[in-house]
């Protein structure tokens, strides 16, 4: 049974990615190209964040700093160094969340439950205090412009391309890793932490595994990003980024692997169609934050899920 | 032959109340040990110190002639302790075949693997099963951990503490809220792993039933101090055991 | 730096401490007796301020009656958001995320609501008469306003104290944060409770918001950055512990005020550095309960 699922999710995700892959051949124009890149970028960001949260139950709400920590690797080596050093951006950008993610997270994980998320913001917010106020070296608020990557990967339809590979690589080895002995540990880990020493395993190490992977996949989505909209911004370190992208979480679906997926493409649309003709977009996402934690708390994958087995059982039950 | 498990003058308090006081007792391999003692005499705390749960006061706690006073639970488990709990202490979302087969990983040091699928690990998929097979919890292999009755949890729990092939294995209440028919088949059960696994076993048990059914040697705390040890018919006949224990129970 | 400077700031940064202890005492509250994390405290601060505004220019009362109503307004108002909202989710598995999240739902909500109805152009509210001037405290001189704040939060830090400590419902209200299953077995109305502590705690945001709105002007999004400030708070201190809050809000508030006198670009970085220090050398607090040993 459990070789089936595996399958299918690999299935599943082979198909979205051939359907991502299509979208430059049906709709060339870079609006449409432009919308599933940032769909792809987000898609990714949340399926590494719910790692922590869904699988691991750690609710962090800093994922941001990792995803700006990315963003302004790329934005800043270009700013400070030339364009040509787009590349060398992303990897000093990954490198530089990988050391911070251990440094911050062998603090932060010494605490759990509110106290974690707590600390996770307080530190995002720091990350955001600093860029804003530090101009000379990051632009504070006016961020930085004109991010075109060097070479080949200036043109738009290349680029795409290389965003869905990363992104298609970056959520198959996640998806893989949470079906691995490790997902199953780390899920163990959130639902009882109190036997998984009793295993004569760590459940610190595990967390602060996943801390530091969730946080590495994370800045691979900011430094796709930048790219993708060719500047960066403070915001992205904001502490609204990583509330949306823990919308997108809850819209989709924290138990289901590909729910966050989903979620991030379903945000991105709304907000493509509503977001343009609205200025309270925020209240829209109080609301729709409101709503999925009262009523659908599974999310529109698990709520799905969960009215496809009871259909199933009824029917069974009606035959039988 | 060197003891699996040997206490030395163990004394831990809470605030100002003595929990456990001067205790000391040593286990040879092979035993079946019961603790016993009325409500409150300080069996849980006992074992949460011997596992590392809690640290002692003073005394020590030999595993297999190291010392292991303080160590993390974790380090102590990895040593060859298992444990299963009072209060049923299972992953509810996970199958049953997955709470057992990380315990089997544990073991093998497999568990943090990050890439291959978990049932892809095959030695320690069939450790789970033949686990499942002696618990005989076997056909629910593929059911969620939270849809098993009561009885059948705190069998799993046990399970997931043989998955690591302990050496010694305690056991917190084993038959705590069964019924008298479940408790006989537990107690076969535990005598039958006892024998399959080569355990050395050390349980908490209210139940006398189980307690003079398959101890070869009782030990009965009392308001944290070790008041008397020896044979089921020496502690069935021990006059201080009845004042302090059975006649309170009586009463 | 003169003697006259340092005290000067001291003054200023037990101003800022006594607003920042009003807001964290708040959160604190609703943390340590109902287990609930308020997310939103800062927009009830917020809607305090706002409210204050309003009824000065609407109905034209005097400062006192408007800080009145802004308490009585963010309280009716968060007794609502607990009745109408958190209750639903109350023991739920993985409640504390779901709360979380709800509270950060109500921020959102909050914010875009006061832009609706209010705007978003700066409002501020004038001192009351009388409150204008100054005081001379030997040669240093310090507005009237300023020791007024440090004053009245003496005597709420008073009041409460006696509350929790003194009478059956503080009582009541404290051993909620111990045991639910007790005491609703001892025929307390826990729920009740709950709502009415949300209020108090609502309240005093609102209180503190309205008590402010003087000397900051009142902006959306005003209740984040106040959040965060009393995020810090209640790290330094120790999360639930009233006390805890208070000192915690008593060193953030003078390191913020020597560091807006002496670094003024980065006070708000400074912040987080007190609070990143007691992270490493007490991550529960300096107030926190010793913890038993968790693995």
């Amino acid at each position: 049974m459990q070789e089936k699922k595996s399958y299918l999710s690999e299935v599943f995700l082979f198909v979205v990615v051939a359907a991502f892959a299509a979208v430059p051949l049906l709709r060339p124009s870079s609006y449409q190209i432009m919308l599933a890149s940032h769909i792809l970028v987000w898609g990714l960001f949340a399926v590494a964040f719910n790692m922590l949260w869904g699988v691991t139950g750690m609710l962090s709400f800093g994922q941001a700093l990792y995803f700006g920590l990315g963003g302004y690797g790329v934005g800043l080596m270009m700013k400070h160094l030339g364009e040509v050093w787009f590349l060398p951006g992303m990897i000093t950008g990954l490198i530089a969340a990988a050391i911070l993610a251990v440094l911050i997270g062998l603090l932060i994980i010494r605490v759990s439950g509110v106290f974690f998320t707590v600390l996770t913001l307080a530190f995002g917010q720091l990350a955001w205090q600093i860029c804003f106020r530090w101009y000379h070296f990051t632009g504070g608020d006016d961020g930085i412009q004109n991010l075109i990557p060097p070479g080949i990967l200036g043109n738009r339809i290349v680029y795409y391309y290389f965003t869905l590979a990363l992104v298609a690589v970056s959520i198959w080895l996640l998806l893989r890793l949470s079906q691995s002995p490790m997902g199953v540990l780390l899920r163990c880990v959130r639902q009882n932490p109190n036997r998984v020493p009793f295993l004569g395993l760590s459940v610190r190490y595990s967390q602060l595994r996943i801390y530091v992977i969730s946080s590495l996949f994370s800045a691979l989505a900011g430094s796709l990003a930048a790219g993708v909209d060719n500047s960066i911004h403070t915001d992205m370190l904001y502490w609204t980024t990583s509330g949306e992208v823990i919308l997108m979480s809850v819209l989709g679906g924290i138990g289901q692997f590909f729910g966050p997926f989903i979620g991030a493409a379903a945000i991105i649309v709304i907000q493509d169609v509503v977001g343009a003709k609205t200025e309270y977009w925020p209240l829209i996402i109080g609301l729709v934050m409101m709503v999925m934690v009262l009523v659908f708390p599974r999310g529109v994958v698990g709520e799905a899920q969960a009215l496809r087995l009871w259909l199933k059982s009824s029917r069974r039950s009606d035959g039988g | 032959m060197q003891p699996v498990l040997e206490l030395k003058n163990l004394n831990k308090a809470f605030g100002g109340l003595r929990v456990t006081n001067d205790v000391g007792f040593t286990v040879m391999p092979g035993d079946i040990t019961a603790i016993i003692g009325p409500n409150g005499a300080g069996k849980t705390t006992l074992f949460n110190q011997i596992t590392g749960h809690l640290v002692p006061d003073s005394g020590c706690v030999l595993f297999r002639g190291e010392d292991i006073t303080g160590m993390a639970p974790q380090s102590i488990v990895a040593k060859g302790m298992g444990r299963a709990f009072q209060v049923t202490s299972i992953f509810p979302e996970e199958t049953v075949l997955e709470n057992v087969r990380m315990a089997c990983l544990a073991r093998r040091n497999e568990a943090r693997r990050p890439f291959r699928n978990v049932s892809t690990f095959k030695q320690a998929t069939d450790d789970a099963y033949a686990i499942l097979e002696s618990i005989g919890l076997a056909q629910y292999a593929e059911r969620a951990a939270y849809e098993l009755a009561h009885g059948d949890q705190k069998l799993l729990d046990i399970g997931i503490a043989l998955g690591l092939q302990p050496t010694l294995l305690l056991l917190d209440e084993p038959t705590s809220g069964m019924s008298p028919d479940e408790r006989q088949l537990t107690r076969d059960l535990i005598v039958r792993l006892w024998k399959e696994f080569n355990l050395t076993m050390v349980f908490i048990e209210h139940d006398m039933d189980t307690v003079f059914g398959i101890a070869q040697i009782v030990r009965v705390l009392h308001l944290g101090h070790l008041l008397a040890e020896g044979t089921p018919d020496e502690i069935r006949n021990n006059p201080e055991v009845i004042t302090a224990y059975l006649g309170e129970e009586v009463q | 730096m003169d003697l006259s400077f340092i005290l000067v700031q001291l003054v200023s940064g037990l101003t800022m401490a006594t607003l920042l202890f009003l807001v964290a005492s708040g959160l604190t509250l609703i943390f340590g007796v109902g287990n609930v994390f308020n997310f939103a405290h800062g927009s009830f601060y917020m809607l305090g301020a706002y409210f204050a505004f309003q009824a000065v220019a609407t109905l034209q009362t005097n400062f006192w009656v408007a800080l009145l109503i802004a308490a009585l307004g963010a309280g009716l108002l968060g007794m609502c958001a607990e009745f109408l909202f958190l209750r639903r989710i109350y023991g739920r598995t993985e409640e504390g995320g779901f709360q979380i999240l709800l509270t950060y739902s109500f921020i959102l909500v909050i914010d875009d609501i006061v832009k609706i109805i209010w705007g978003t152009e700066y409002k501020s509210l004038l001192r009351p008469a009388g409150l204008r001037g100054s005081v001379e405290l030997g040669s240093i001189t310090l507005p009237t306003y300023n020791v007024m704040i440090i004053v009245i939060g003496l005597a709420v830090v008073l009041l409460a104290w006696l509350i929790l400590s003194r009478t059956r419902p503080g009582r009541i209200a404290r051993a909620t944060a111990l045991d639910r299953e007790m005491l609703s077995a001892m025929g307390v109305n826990v729920p009740l409770t709950m709502t009415l502590v949300f209020g108090i705690a609502t309240a005093l945001g609102g209180f503190a918001g309205a008590l402010a709105a003087p000397l900051r002007s009142v902006t959306p999004g005003a209740g984040i950055e106040v959040i965060i400030d009393s995020l810090i708070v209640v790290v330094i201190g120790g999360m639930g512990n009233f006390w805890g809050a208070w000192l915690g809000a008593l060193i953030l508030g003078e390191v913020m005020a020597f560091a807006v006198a002496i670094v003024p670009e980065w006070a708000s970085v400074v912040s987080y550095v007190v609070m990143v220090l007691t992270l490493i050398f007490k991550p529960e607090g300096l107030f926190a309960p010793r913890q038993t040993r968790t693995v």
